[in-house]
């Protein structure tokens, strides 16, 4: 059977926070008593994620992701559990886990501010002990993939936020990391440096089998890379398994978006009517009526357009965490 | 999963061989970095300069003032120590306990631990590299210095060679010390309070602020003890003083030994602080 690329077991963070109310008393108060509280940011999580999967690690602000993330790329000790990446104790870092793994974080710059990316790359071929040729080779691939040609000459504080971007994951590539950890990559993007972010990520992992866990607060970034996600709140786990699997569970309806020609009256006797947009009404019914709803309208009604489809993920996932706040 | 390639690590060069590689173009690539600013490190420079000369003026008039000498040393050999004193204090900059803050408060540390080599590399390269530009900015200051200040120079050969390894030695020895005070800030968060205690000491058992000669008996003998003395005034002494060849060796076995203890103590220190990191920041 094969060993998994990463494998956590009841892992969990615990931070020890300095705590005080505002104002000059509770500040001297705090000269002589200070006060802490314990703040379980993860609460015993296990998964597994097999060599050359991609998942999608999905959760509100708080939720414990980037923890989780820093956790398995060996920036933070774990406080109970146990993780492994490629057969390493991240925590450890030794030399042999960091040269097959990288974490990109959004928004964060790891590249020299002052020189063009190709010096910064130069310093990571050195870092990683990559040689020459190997080295070159990929940081061609990565610049053609990425496109980025005539910005890797250009110094990186001239560069706009999505251009850095892409310059930064070649950075932090060129070592042919094995898993990576992405969090947030996409953020503050466009929809089209979005978009070709992930088709890179695609491909990446295409060519070279690497496992990509991604944390993203975008879903389209999900939608299109993600098989598989799992879905993290208050540092549990409240779901893992495939995207549609997730509809399936949380979800027990459909939205059937239906265009009618003699203009849409009332269609509330087909379902909660949940927008409305002149003559396109989207209704929401039960899973197991949809099929009938369906035949019920194109029957009745007179019928321009019918789409029947899954619930926005980003819909999906709010009922998750709005179900957890009931339980 | 089955239709993707089958994975093979990375191959990578041999480890000695690239940790110098990592070496030379980590500095290759700071020397670029200051050529671009070069005004503004220029600038810096000549900000650095105003201390010994204001130490120089100060002694040289009081020299003058007590018949030519001040504790037997004449203007000319004050000139000399001070000009000196520039080049080392140039060479000996390092990675400070602030730097060290402000790494581990905005979470910078979080890349450099990322990588498979110790962050501390980054910075005894990064330094090392800084310094070359910096040295090709001191020549026209020191001759100007040499100009105005006419220092008495009577150097030996082998003393320019010890002092060529000295300061190197001093950057090590003040490198790892400031680095072992600014793992402090991961149980303090500041750091800076206790870095002005060791600039203090710095300043009196150094020779920064004076030679040592000046100094009473006792702060000499206790600046023997601790590694201060041998991060400014045995470098400057190879060149300005008048010691014997087994006192240079001694300078420079105090060195090593002021290294060994440096590293010794941050990496224990280094060990126990590393397990607190938070990573906050990012």
């Amino acid at each position: 059977m094969t060993e998994p690329a990463v494998r956590v077991e009841d892992l969990a963070k615990v931070f020890e926070v300095p705590e005080r109310e505002a104002g000059l008393r509770a500040a001297t108060r705090g000269l002589v008593r200070r006060k802490t509280r314990e703040v379980r940011a993860v609460d015993g999580i296990s998964f597994q994620i097999a060599p050359g999967e991609i998942v999608g690690f999905l959760g509100p602000n708080g939720a414990g992701k980037t923890t989780t993330l820093k956790m398995l790329s060996g920036l933070l000790y774990v406080t109970d559990g146990e993780a492994r990446v490629l057969g390493h104790v991240p925590s450890k870092r030794e030399r042999d886990f960091l040269r097959r793994i990288s974490l990109v974080m959004g928004n964060r710059n790891q590249l020299q501010w002052d020189l063009p990316a190709l010096d910064s790359f130069e310093l990571n071929r050195s870092i990683y002990r990559i040689p020459r040729e190997d080295f070159l080779a990929m940081r061609d691939e990565l610049i053609e993939l990425l496109e980025v040609g005539d910005l890797v000459r250009k110094p990186v504080r001239q560069l706009s936020l999505g251009e850095r971007m892409k310059v930064e994951i070649v950075g932090a590539l060129l070592h042919r990391p094995q898993v990576l950890f992405l969090d947030e990559p996409t953020i503050g993007l466009d929809v089209t440096m979005q978009k070709r972010i992930r088709e890179f990520v695609a491909e990446y992992r295409r060519r070279h089998g690497a496992t990509v866990m991604l944390t993203s607060h975008y879903m389209a970034d999900v939608e299109a890379l993600c098989e598989r996600v799992i879905v993290i709140h208050h540092g549990r786990i409240l779901f893992d398994g495939d995207l549609a699997g997730l509809a399936n569970t949380v979800a027990a309806w459909k939205t059937i978006a239906v265009v009618v020609g003699n203009g849409a009256g009332d269609l509330s006797a087909y379902g909660d009517v949940i927008h409305r947009d002149g003559d396109l009404v989207t209704l929401r019914v039960a899973k197991g009526e949809t099929a009938r709803v369906t035949a019920r309208l194109l029957a009745e009604q007179d019928v321009l357009d019918l789409n029947v489809e899954d619930p926005p993920i980003e819909d999906v996932i709010e009922l998750v965490f709005a179900r957890e706040a009931v339980e | 999963m089955s239709t993707l390639p089958a994975v093979s690590p990375p191959r990578q060069e041999g480890r000695l061989r690239s940790l110098g590689d990592f070496y030379v173009t980590t500095m290759r690539t700071q020397i670029q970095a200051q050529f671009q600013y070069r005004a503004a490190t220029y600038m810096y420079l000549l900000g650095m300069v105003a201390e010994p000369v204001i130490y120089l003026v100060v002694w040289s008039t009081i020299a003058d003032q007590s018949g030519g000498t001040v504790g037997g040393l004449t203007a000319g050999q004050f000139a000399a120590y001070y000009i000196v004193w520039t080049l080392v204090r140039t060479m000996n900059i390092v990675f400070t306990p602030y730097g060290w803050e402000w790494r581990i408060r905005e979470g910078e540390l979080s890349g450099q631990l990322l990588r498979p080599l110790h962050p501390i590399h980054y910075d005894i390269a990064g330094f090392a590299g800084e310094k070359i530009p910096w040295l090709l900015y001191y020549l026209p200051i020191a001759v100007v210095l040499t100009l105005v200040f006419d220092p008495t120079f009577d150097v030996r050969p082998v003393e320019i060679v010890v002092f060529a390894v000295a300061i190197w030695g001093a950057y090590l020895i003040r490198t790892f010390n400031q680095s072992a005070l600014g793992l402090v800030t991961f149980w303090t968060t500041r750091v800076g309070a206790l870095f002005s205690l060791y600039i203090v000491l710095e300043l009196l058992l150094a020779g920064r602020l004076v030679p040592l000669t000046l100094l009473p008996g006792w702060a000499q003998a206790l600046s023997w003890l601790l590694p201060f003395r041998w991060t400014f005034y045995f470098p400057i002494e190879t060149l300005v003083g008048d010691l014997s060849n087994a006192e240079l060796v001694v300078g420079l076995g105090m060195q090593v030994l002021w290294t060994v203890v440096g590293i010794g103590i941050f990496s224990l220190v280094w060990r126990r602080a590393i397990r607190r990191y938070t990573a906050v920041g990012n």
